[in-house]
């Protein structure tokens, strides 16, 4: 990956419906229990994954190369069920150090009106191999 | 003046990771896989980041009292969290600053996994 990525946005892969088993799916495997209402705020993962695996799958990176460095929510609303997601996942920033290249990307999570949901950023370390 | 949260403990178990896995989609075995992470350089297992994040949002949405009032929440994955077959405990600790945000730790066997995770709550 190099620079020639940076402002590159990617097509949304198919819309992401959350439902209340979803959610529930989400909530009961950190320990929780969930009794209906709003999504936990790190729930955009899911849809935002998508849009990782589409990035780097675009790029021909294999995913056991990356390590997620960092990754931050910011919420227009919350997410409920009945909300039908779909992320369009731009590169944002690209450093290399040391071979390893550190991408930055901005996920926009918008509902079926189009409206901004929430944005996701994430850091992703892309660990240099030995075709680096 | 900061205000000091009461801790919690969260167990993280394997079962937990799988079941994150599929709530997730994201299956990189070596959440999974004690064999897998061994081979890639790990020393074991590890949680997925993202998990740990959901913990630190799970606890202030224990703070808040209700889900659904985190406007924003973030943090750097520094340390991987080991989880062995028996499972394991981390710690998560909070502390409201003056300006309403949550700052949370989480640490595992004494060394903290996230760095500067912060959480702002809407009004």
């Amino acid at each position: 990956m190099d620079d020639s990525i940076v402002g590159r946005t990617y097509p949304p892969g198919p819309p992401h419906e959350v439902t209340e088993a979803s959610v529930r799916a989400f909530v009961e495997a950190t320990g929780a229990s969930y009794a209906g209402g709003p999504a936990p705020a790190t729930y955009p993962i899911v849809p935002a994954f998508d849009a990782m695996m589409t990035f780097l799958d675009a790029e021909q990176v294999d995913l056991s190369r990356i390590v997620h460095g960092a990754q931050e929510f910011r919420h227009e609303r919350p997410v409920v069920p009945g909300d039908v997601l779909t992320v369009a996942l731009t590169v944002a920033s690209l450093r290399v150090i040391g071979g390893n290249a550190i991408v930055g990307t901005r996920s926009e999570v918008t509902d079926a009106d189009g409206a901004l949901v929430c944005t996701g950023t994430a850091t992703l370390v892309h660990r240099a191999g030995e075709e680096a | 003046m900061a205000e000091q949260l009461a801790p919690a403990t969260y167990r993280v178990t394997r079962e937990a990771l799988v079941a994150y896995a599929a709530a997730s989609g994201d299956h990189n075995p070596i959440h999974q896989d004690e064999e897998v992470a061994r081979s890639v350089g790990l020393p074991g297992v590890i949680a997925h980041g993202m998990y740990t994040l959901a913990l630190a949002a799970r606890y202030v949405d224990e703070v808040a009292g209700e889900p659904g009032r985190i406007a924003s929440i973030g943090a750097k994955f520094t340390k991987p969290v080991v989880v062995p077959a028996e499972g394991v405990d981390v710690e998560v600790a909070g502390t409201r600053k003056d300006d309403g945000s949550i700052a949370v730790t989480v640490t595992c066997d004494g060394v903290a996994v996230l760095g500067r995770c912060v959480a702002v709550l809407r009004a």
